[in-house]
């Protein structure tokens, strides 16, 4: 899923301090997940907010709220109402809902109130990793189930590079080489002889490089 | 083995010389003299001068102007590409404008990351790594094609060389990593620079077993110590590199101002050394803002005076 | 033992320090409390294993949140006893309150007290 954090206060506080009336939107899915943009994460900030403006003497009303998702409209449509009474919305969903949001509200200001940072996984409580970037054009059927474009910090195909050491990065030694897991796991699987061939250049059209990108699904369409 | 290509390195290692190429970095600015400076001070020693292409992803002068100033003094560059920087338009267009001044070798690197560099906030590319490009400039030169499919008029002639480092992890696949760049197309390899010599001749050993040695020119990578500061920086900074404790003892044990002759003198025992591995072609020497010392390391080493071919 | 402890602070019972949540402690100052410790099992008694050790690292959260506010840190705390070290209790007490006596009032109190005077 899509992982996110918390954006620092005082960029959160400098977004907002020209408004009176602010709505903290949380967002159910991911970010609830990730502990960066839930209703937990929408209480504590809403709070920490009105400490701050009521030590200020500003005057400021904070509202709390989270949506089951805010990259569907029908859940966005149930700020319909309420929206009305704010000045501004930070929300604390993902890039994608920060924007959907906006294109229902468009009188609004919406604000963001996380960093979106990748799609991964919770491999423990509290820790975050990144396991795909979306490239459009899934390889992982030749890569022993681990991708070389997320997980190498070069994106190499033909990996690994001269820097992997001791199963590490050379950009930083908390970092997994994804090419010694590859290599190792292709090897559990018996499919070294994948590993000697080379991967001839990859269409990055499907990935961001060939411009906003769209599915259509037919027979869901109405 | 034929020549495919008008390189003069090719035609050195080709006629079974031992070949010594050595590099030169260019300057983190635009005085173009730098680099002459440098070719002219090493040209008489070595067959071929490779020129670092933003090396360590500090921005330098390019590499493919440096290689025409070199080519224009009547010298063999080997230009370093590296694929960091630029995406598979930038890589084919260069690698023509490289062509077109009469350049005819080409080192096919994936890049250090920019994090290692003076501008780790940059984007990377990495259009292609360095298999792919090595894939590339084959298709360009053997197809006249571009991955596009277009058809060029007149092709690349270029000797297409790439590295290897037979000290990164994990060490087993380190013989199969070059038989995938071998298959991709590379003629020749540099390889990272060597301190540990039994891990070399493991590798070696290995590149033999499998015949690669009858596929490709393998050049030994060496780059002398200027001290033991040196020594413990590449052993505990640079990626990549295995620096055994010997050296460091060796280096440590002789005074300060003897340190880099000391230096001098491993790399030159390592070469000779090395004239016995099976499978070894050549050497190639990297001393890195040090290169006055290789005409020394070349005539010390027995390298000396180089072969002609043409 | 009739020990003696000030009378300014306000006890929420709850099972386990384990229950005690960020918001928890951000609400009762930002409904004015000057200082919020909580007051946990000693480490390795947690009667479900764990709670207490949890709530520590909440504590140290909290903390963290009031210095992006502006607050001083130093207004909560996470002490450890046991149920029958009475009188660590009533001494953890005295010294919270003093800690918190030296920082002055929750600012956030000031200001509502100025306001009124102001009306």
């Amino acid at each position: 899923m899509i992982m996110a954090k918390a954006k620092p206060m005082d960029e959160i506080i400098n977004e907002i301090k020209g408004f009176r009336k602010v709505l903290i939107a949380g967002c159910n899915g991911c970010v609830t997940v990730c502990e960066a943009g839930g209703m937990k994460e929408v209480e504590l900030l809403a709070s920490a907010l009105r400490m701050f403006f009521m030590r200020e003497g500003q005057e400021m009303e904070i509202g709390e709220t989270s949506l089951t998702r805010q990259c569907d409209p029908e859940y966005n449509r149930e700020l319909q109402e309420s929206i009305r009474n704010y000045d501004a919305v930070v929300s604390l969903a993902c890039g994608a809902g920060v924007q959907f949001l906006a294109e229902m509200y468009d009188n609004v200001p919406i604000l963001p109130g996380v960093d979106t940072c990748f799609i991964g996984v919770t491999e423990e409580p509290g820790v975050w990793t990144e396991r795909c970037q979306a490239c459009g054009q899934c390889l992982l059927a030749s890569t022993g189930g681990i991708c070389p474009i997320a997980r190498c910090s070069k994106r190499m195909a033909n990996g690994p590079c001269g820097g992997s050491a001791n199963g590490k990065c050379e950009v930083n030694k908390e970092i997994a080489c994804g090419w010694q897991l590859i290599y190792d796991r292709l090897k559990q699987l018996g499919q070294l002889d994948r590993f000697e061939q080379p991967v001839d250049i990859k269409n990055w059209s499907t990935s961001r490089d060939g411009g906003p990108r769209k599915i259509i699904k037919e027979v869901s369409r109405q | 083995m034929n020549t495919t290509t008008p390189s003069k390195l090719e035609r050195i290692l080709a006629a079974g010389h031992l070949a010594v190429t050595s590099e030169c970095g260019p300057p983190r600015g635009c005085n173009g003299n730098v680099v002459a400076e440098k070719a002219r001070s090493i040209g008489d020693y070595v067959d071929a001068i490779n020129v670092t292409d933003n090396q360590t992803a500090v921005v330098r002068m390019c590499s493919l102007a440096s290689c025409i100033r070199i080519k224009q003094m009547g010298l063999e560059p080997v230009l370093q590409m590296v694929t960091r920087d630029r995406n598979r338009i930038g890589i084919q267009s260069d690698i023509m404008g490289a062509a077109s001044f009469d350049i005819h070798n080409i080192l096919c690197l994936t890049g250090d990351h920019q994090s290692f560099g003076d501008h780790p906030e940059a984007a990377n590319v990495f259009d292609m790594d360095s298999t792919q490009l090595i894939q590339t400039v084959k298709l360009m030169r053997d197809e006249g094609r571009l991955l596009s499919g277009f058809e060029m008029k007149d092709c690349p002639k270029m000797f297409i060389g790439a590295a290897e480092n037979p000290f990164a992890d994990p060490f087993e696949i380190r013989v199969s990593r070059l038989a995938k760049k071998v298959a991709a197309g590379a003629q020749f390899i540099q390889t990272q620079c060597i301190y540990n010599m039994d891990k070399f001749k493991r590798w070696m050993q290995g590149v033999v077993d499998r015949g690669l040695h009858e596929k490709v020119y393998i050049l030994a990578g060496l780059t002398p110590m200027k001290g033991v500061g040196m020594a413990k920086y590449m052993k505990n900074r640079v990626p990549g590199m295995d620096v055994p404790d010997d050296i460091i003892k060796r280096l440590s044990g002789v005074p300060k101002e003897k340190q880099a002759e000391e230096g001098i003198n491993i790399c030159i025992e390592q070469i000779q050394e090395l004239k016995e591995v099976k499978g070894i072609n050549g050497f190639h020497i990297m001393a890195i803002e040090w290169e006055e010392k290789v005409p020394e390391i070349v005539e010390r080493a027995g390298l000396y005076p180089r072969p002609r071919v043409d | 033992m009739r020990l003696s402890y000030p009378t300014n602070i306000r006890i929420i019972k709850v099972p386990c320090t384990g229950r005690v949540a960020p918001i928890h402690i951000m609400r009762a100052l930002e409904k004015g409390a000057d200082g919020v410790f909580v007051a946990g099992c000693l480490e390795g008694d947690c009667h479900y294993q764990t709670g207490n050790l949890r709530a520590k690292k909440r504590v140290a959260y909290v903390q963290e949140i009031l210095k992006s506010i502006g607050f001083e840190p130093e207004r909560v705390a996470m002490y450890n006893l046991s149920a029958g070290m009475g009188p660590r209790f009533a001494e953890i007490t005295m010294e919270m309150v003093e800690k918190i006596r030296l920082l002055g009032p929750n600012p956030i109190r000031l200001k509502g007290e100025r306001k009124e005077k102001a009306a």
